[in-house]
């Protein structure tokens, strides 16, 4: 079992509103230190496949249905890799 | 009693509210925009139903830090009449003045009907017009209505009365012992999904929420 988490957020190029007032709602509260505030969402995947499959797999699904190429960017990430074979 | 209708960037029902507090009721009552810093001179605060700041980040999130907030909280400390209706009622939850919170639906479908509530506390002072266990018919119109509350918290909300309505027959978005809305303990901030402020004329469909005002008109009245 792998397990594989995938991250998506918008590309740096797309203006994401609700980032935008998530920002000013943290300058309301007084902290004036943010100066960036990007958001976006992960996936936790188990697979039962070996790591390289599981990434291969994971980047087939993000491909076609997690991420929008035209505006969207993600990251995979294969979270037991240490403990790969232990199961 | 003069009446505050909070307006956010988002705010759909705003118009409604103020219609029936001002115009059906006849109390005095003016809009107020999120970005104001005082509500002097008002006695009570009314938070209307919509999509403030678009529901980004969850529903109310980002309206509990208005600027005007802190004086929505500084009335309701003092026992002011608050009362908040759908994303009024998400707002309350999310400011920490009413416990609980609201997530999505639980069949993930928007619902938009007429629905029959029971009224399960008539003491309160949002309910005294209300017979007791009345049956009443009000309008919801929400996605993310289902309220959720830990144990201990459900626990408390019984022991003091502060279940105010249910929703009568079948539970329309999967709330925790079918609540359609809830007081305060102090019993001066009423948060509910359903929109009184939408039935308050005969000709209109129905008028079981005019008891609702009339409840907080009378009630709170001097205080």
């Amino acid at each position: 079992m792998t397990k594989v988490r995938v991250y998506v957020a918008y590309k740096a190029s797309i203006l994401d509103p609700q980032a935008q007032a998530i920002k000013a709602a943290t300058h309301k509260m007084g902290y004036q230190e943010v100066t960036e505030l990007n958001v976006g969402k992960f996936f936790d995947f188990e697979f039962d496949a070996e790591a390289e499959i599981a990434r291969a797999k994971a980047i087939e699904i993000a491909n076609e249905l997690l991420a929008n190429p035209n505006m969207e960017t993600y990251k995979v990430e294969i979270l037991n890799e240490q403990s790969e074979g232990a199961n | 009693m003069k009446f505050a209708v909070i307006q956010f960037p988002g705010s759909n029902c705003d118009f409604d509210l103020l219609w029936a507090i001002r115009d059906v009721m006849g109390a005095e009552a003016e809009f107020v925009w999120h970005d104001e810093k005082s509500l002097a001179g008002f006695d009570g605060v009314l938070i209307p139903g919509g999509f403030s700041y678009g529901d980004y980040l969850r529903c109310g999130a980002i309206a509990s830090f208005a600027n005007i907030m802190p004086e929505i909280k500084r009335l309701a400390k003092e026992g002011k009449p608050v009362f908040g209706t759908c994303n009024g009622f998400q707002i309350l939850v999310e400011s920490g003045l009413l416990p609980g919170v609201l997530i999505r639906n639980e069949a993930l479908k928007f619902v938009s009907k007429w629905q029959a509530l029971k009224v399960e506390n008539n003491q309160s002072n949002f309910t005294t017009e209300y017979a007791k266990d009345a049956l009443i018919n009000l309008p919801i119109a929400h996605g993310e209505g289902q309220y959720v509350v830990d144990e201990a918290q459900l626990a408390e909300l019984k022991a003091n009365g502060q279940i105010i309505f249910t929703y009568a027959d079948e539970n329309p978005n999967g709330s925790v012992e079918k609540i359609a809305g809830i007081v305060n303990k102090e019993g001066n901030v009423l948060g509910m999904m359903p929109h009184p402020e939408r039935a308050m004329e005969e000709l209109l469909g129905g008028a079981d929420g005019v008891d609702l005002f009339a409840s907080v008109l009378k009630n709170f009245v001097g205080k």
